[in-house]
């Protein structure tokens, strides 16, 4: 009998049963419809839209726009936060639904970028929300948008939900 | 600027103009005094053969100790450029609002007050349009402090969420 693993675990060649944990299934699942928020606040949301159309197109990876927060997955910040925008950042990132990811796209989101010198724009989107992945650039191209969505990707799957408690 | 067309400008604003300028590319510049702005752009849009129509663009200016009103008006008619310049001292900023003339100059006025702080008489809804409604200070002014940050949120990287 030849053992094989894939995506899900272990499963057998001459058996019609899959064996995996649940962690794995729901993983599977969750990382392959990582649907984001419309977060575009300046340029870098034009490359957000290349990313969604046809020639990069993460919708093959299960993410798709959505123009609610409470359906959202996963926040682009996709360009320059200033002051009078970070109050709203944030509360559309308090109306999404556990578990949350957020994506720091470009240098302005990341740091302030070119406008770091500036009195009204927030340095940094980390100031105000926790950022899993930042993306450097400015702006980034889809290419490396795909790359951090699949960083998300990979860290939803290495999430472990149950847990055995002793 | 063709002569003729100069001459056309300073008879119609009479003596309501204290200077005339041409600042390379911009056309004709018309200084005036901040009290007879809305007179000196009134004439420029009604005078047959001028119809300066178009107010292109209104800003400020920080001259130093004074500030500065600028009003970009164009003319379709006669397809040229004028400027309409008036400047106020800095500690009581204001000048007669333009947009009962021109509308496009209501949002306009209303940048230029919340940038430099130059209040317009008579505007029918002077407030910021940028920036904060609580934000202190104006910040094209030249002697502007920066703030430390704005709403909790400070400028420096050490205060980072975890």
């Amino acid at each position: 009998m030849i053992e094989r693993i894939n995506m899900f675990g272990r499963f057998e060649d001459d058996s019609r049963h899959i064996l995996t944990t649940v962690d794995k299934a729901v993983n599977l699942a969750r990382s392959h419809s990582v649907w984001y928020l419309l977060m575009g606040l300046a340029c870098c949301s034009i490359e957000l839209m290349q990313t969604g159309g046809p020639r990069a197109d993460i919708d093959r990876f299960g993410s798709l726009f959505r123009a609610t927060p409470r359906q959202s997955d996963l926040m682009i910040v996709a360009g320059t936060l200033t002051y009078k925008m970070a109050s709203r950042l944030r509360r559309l990132y308090d109306q999404m639904a556990e578990p949350k990811y957020v994506i720091s796209m470009g240098s302005c989101s990341n740091c302030g970028g070119p406008f770091s010198l500036s009195y009204s724009v927030v340095k940094g989107v980390d100031k105000i929300l926790p950022v899993d992945v930042y993306l450097p650039g400015c702006p980034p191209r889809p290419e490396a948008l795909t790359e951090a969505l699949m960083k998300i990707q990979e860290k939803i799957r290495s999430e472990r939900f149950f847990v055995k408690e002793f | 600027m063709e002569p003729k067309l100069k001459e056309r400008i300073s008879s119609a604003l009479g003596d309501i103009a204290l200077s005339m300028t041409e600042p390379p590319g911009l056309g004709l510049a018309v200084e005036v005094g901040p009290e007879s702005l809305p007179d000196a752009l009134a004439r420029l849009k009604e005078t047959e053969g001028l119809r300066f129509v178009q107010l292109m663009f209104q800003t400020g200016l920080d001259l130093g100790d004074r500030l500065g009103v600028v009003y970009s008006l164009y003319s379709f008619e006669i397809n040229s450029k004028v400027s309409v310049k008036a400047s106020v001292p800095k500690d009581d900023p204001v000048v007669p609002s333009a947009c009962r003339i021109y509308r496009a100059a209501d949002w306009f006025e209303r940048e230029t007050y919340d940038m430099f702080g130059i209040r317009f008489a008579g505007h029918r809804d002077l407030r910021r349009i940028l920036l904060p409604e609580d934000w202190e200070g104006f910040p094209l002014r030249k002697d502007y402090v920066f703030p430390e940050g704005y709403g909790g949120i400070k400028h420096d990287r050490e205060d980072i969420c975890p």
